[in-house]
Formats: structure tokens, sequence, C-alpha cells
């Protein structure tokens, strides 16, 4: 039974989040007044935590509900539940683009979209620097930082292990 | 068979590395679907965020069901998928009994500041790569310049999405669909 509530409070919040990570956040806090999964202090935690580990923290929080639940097969039962609905449209949406890619109406909203989906993208790294750049030091980094990714090509990972080891180090 | 082992590689790694959501997520699949393995174009991989962030569910996932199902269908995408979140879902699973623990761990703090400082050049670049894909015109660097606005003041996702979906129809409608 709690495994069906959990799924379905799940299925919910991956149909409604339109637009990331971020929009799953009101929707998690109504959970927290309807059951005892988790409090509104342990989500606010779970946002630190979800810059602090690897993954959406769409995901990150419904692996984490889940578990408190009901174990570990909560964990999977809560993330299984959050993805079923973009699983179903994408896989739809992408075979219906197959057989209309020459839709003129599809096109040019596509079109249209384009600059706006790169410009949110570019919106995500406004507010990750936001977070970070509080000085001219770490201005002065990360400006550095980008003119060596530019002219230097190699795997993003390794440029992230480079920053982690630093922060270990410097910060 | 070797196509969706393959994916699930590729996603398995993608998800290990990927700090800091959607965004964060491009400068990782670039690299991987397009630098390394050319299956994909840049222009592609704008198609796949716009239509990704124009759809429900989180964006990172949404563009790693349209990868799966562009090179190996229904299979592929479900792979993919789930090999994206495989290490997420570890890594929160053995953290979720020691968060506190976890968040007050100088070490842990100071790795991700760190992390933190090269993820932001590291979108940076992303954006610039896919510039021409995405902005061909002098109207869509206007869009670009609005949106942003619009997003770094706080107006949600899909009030930006709908705004601009609207005003591309009306634009098209007004040139007869050319």
């Amino acid at each position: 039974m709690i495994y069906l509530t959990l799924f379905w409070e799940f299925f919910k919040i991956g149909l409604l989040a339109i637009g990331g990570g971020l929009v799953t956040i009101p929707f998690l806090y109504d959970l927290t007044a309807q059951y005892p999964w988790f409090t509104s202090q342990e989500l606010t935690d779970m946002i630190a935590v979800s810059e602090s580990t690897p993954g959406p923290i769409g995901v990150n929080m419904a692996t984490f509900a889940g578990f408190r639940a009901a174990g570990i097969g909560g964990g999977f039962i809560a993330t299984l539940g959050l993805l079923t609905p973009s699983l179903i449209i994408i896989v739809l949406l992408a075979r219906y683009l197959k057989s209309h890619s020459d839709s003129l109406v599809f096109a040019t909203l596509l079109n249209a979209v384009r600059p706006v989906a790169l410009a949110l993208i570019c919106s995500g790294g406004v507010f990750i620097g936001r977070s970070i750049v509080t000085d001219w030091t770490i201005g002065a980094l990360a400006m550095g930082a980008f003119v060596v990714i530019h002219f230097w090509r190699i795997s993003p990972i390794i440029y992230i292990c480079l920053g982690l080891i630093g922060g270990l180090l410097f910060a | 068979m070797k196509n969706l082992y393959e994916l699930a590689v590729i996603f398995f790694r993608i998800g290990c590395f990927m700090f800091g959501g959607g965004s964060a997520m491009l400068p990782l699949l670039q690299e991987e679907l397009v630098t390394k393995r050319h299956w994909l174009s840049e222009e592609k991989i704008m198609d796949y965020y716009s239509l990704s962030q124009s759809t429900p569910g989180i964006i990172a996932v949404n563009v790693a069901t349209f990868t799966g199902y562009d090179r190996a269908g229904l299979t592929g995408a479900v792979v993919a998928t789930f090999a994206l979140i495989t290490a997420p879902f570890i890594i929160i699973l053995s953290l979720a009994n020691i968060l506190a623990l976890y968040m007050s761990n100088p070490y842990v703090a100071k790795a991700f500041e760190g992390i933190r400082i090269v993820v932001v050049p590291l979108i940076a670049e992303a954006v610039c790569r896919l510039w021409p894909s995405a902005v061909k015109s002098k109207w869509d660097v206007l869009s670009f310049a609005v949106a942003l606005g619009l997003a770094v003041a706080g107006v949600s996702v899909i009030m930006i999405m709908g705004l601009f979906c609207l005003i591309g129809l009306a634009r098209g409608w007004k040139r007869g669909w050319k």
C-alpha cells in the first residue's frame, strides 16, 4: 500500500513538473504537509545535499523520501514513479517526431524555442555562479578556468576532478 | 546489444559527474555524444534540450530518454534513463541516514566549492558551442536576452516557454508558415 502511495505521489510530481528540478521543490513541500516521509527541514537539507552530490534534485528527493517511507524498495518505487510520466511522454513525442519531421508548425515552434532553451541553460549557470562567486578572487578564478576550458578541450570530467582537488587543497 | 551496453556506460558515467542539474549535464553530454562518438550533432543536442525543457519531468532525465530513443528505440530510452540515475540513486541511499554528518563535513564543503567554480565555466563553454545552433538571427538574439533576463529574475520556466511558443506561433502564422 505504501508503495502504491509513493508511486502515485511521485508520478504526479513527474507529470506536473515542467522545467526541471527546481520546479519539483514546491510539490515536495506539499508532500511534507500530507505525509510523515520527511520534514520540511530535511527537504531544505536535501536541497543542499543535491548541490553536493551528482544527480538532479527531483530524483534525489524521490529516492530519499521513498527510502525514509519504506526502505530501499520504497526509494526505488518513488524514483520509478517520478520517471514514468516523462518516459512515456518523451517516447511518444520522439516517435511522433520521427514520422512528422517535416511539420512546418512544429519546425516554427522549435526555431522559436531554441534560443529560449539556450537562455535557460545559461540561467542555470548564472544561478550556480551567483551562489559561489562571492569575491573577486573566485570570479577571477572562474574566468581563468573558462579561458583554459575554451582553448584546451579535454573531457569535462577531468576539469570537474581538478576542481574537486583544487577545492580540497585551497578552499 | 552493443549499442545498449554503450548507452548504459555513457549515461552511468554522466550520472556520476553531473553536479548541478540539467545545465551541468550539457558539457558532459557534448563530450560523450558529439566530440567522442559523433552520434549527435550540436543541432540535435540543442533540439533535445529545447524539447526536454518544454515537457514534464527532470530535464537531464528527459535528454537521456531522447538520446536513448534516438539510438535504440524504446529499450534504448529505458536503458539510458535508468543508467543516468543509477549513481545518484546509490549515493542518496548510502547518505540517507548520515545526511547531517555528510553536510557538516568540512572536506565535502571544500571539494564542492571547487567543483562549482569549474561547473560554471563548463556551462558557459557549452553555451558558446551551442550558440550557432540555437541563435541564427537578430530576433533569436533578442529572444535569448529576454528569456535569460526573465529566468534570472525568477519567472518560471513554464511561463517563459509558453510565452515564446505563443510568439513563435504568431510569427509563423503572420508569415503564412513559410
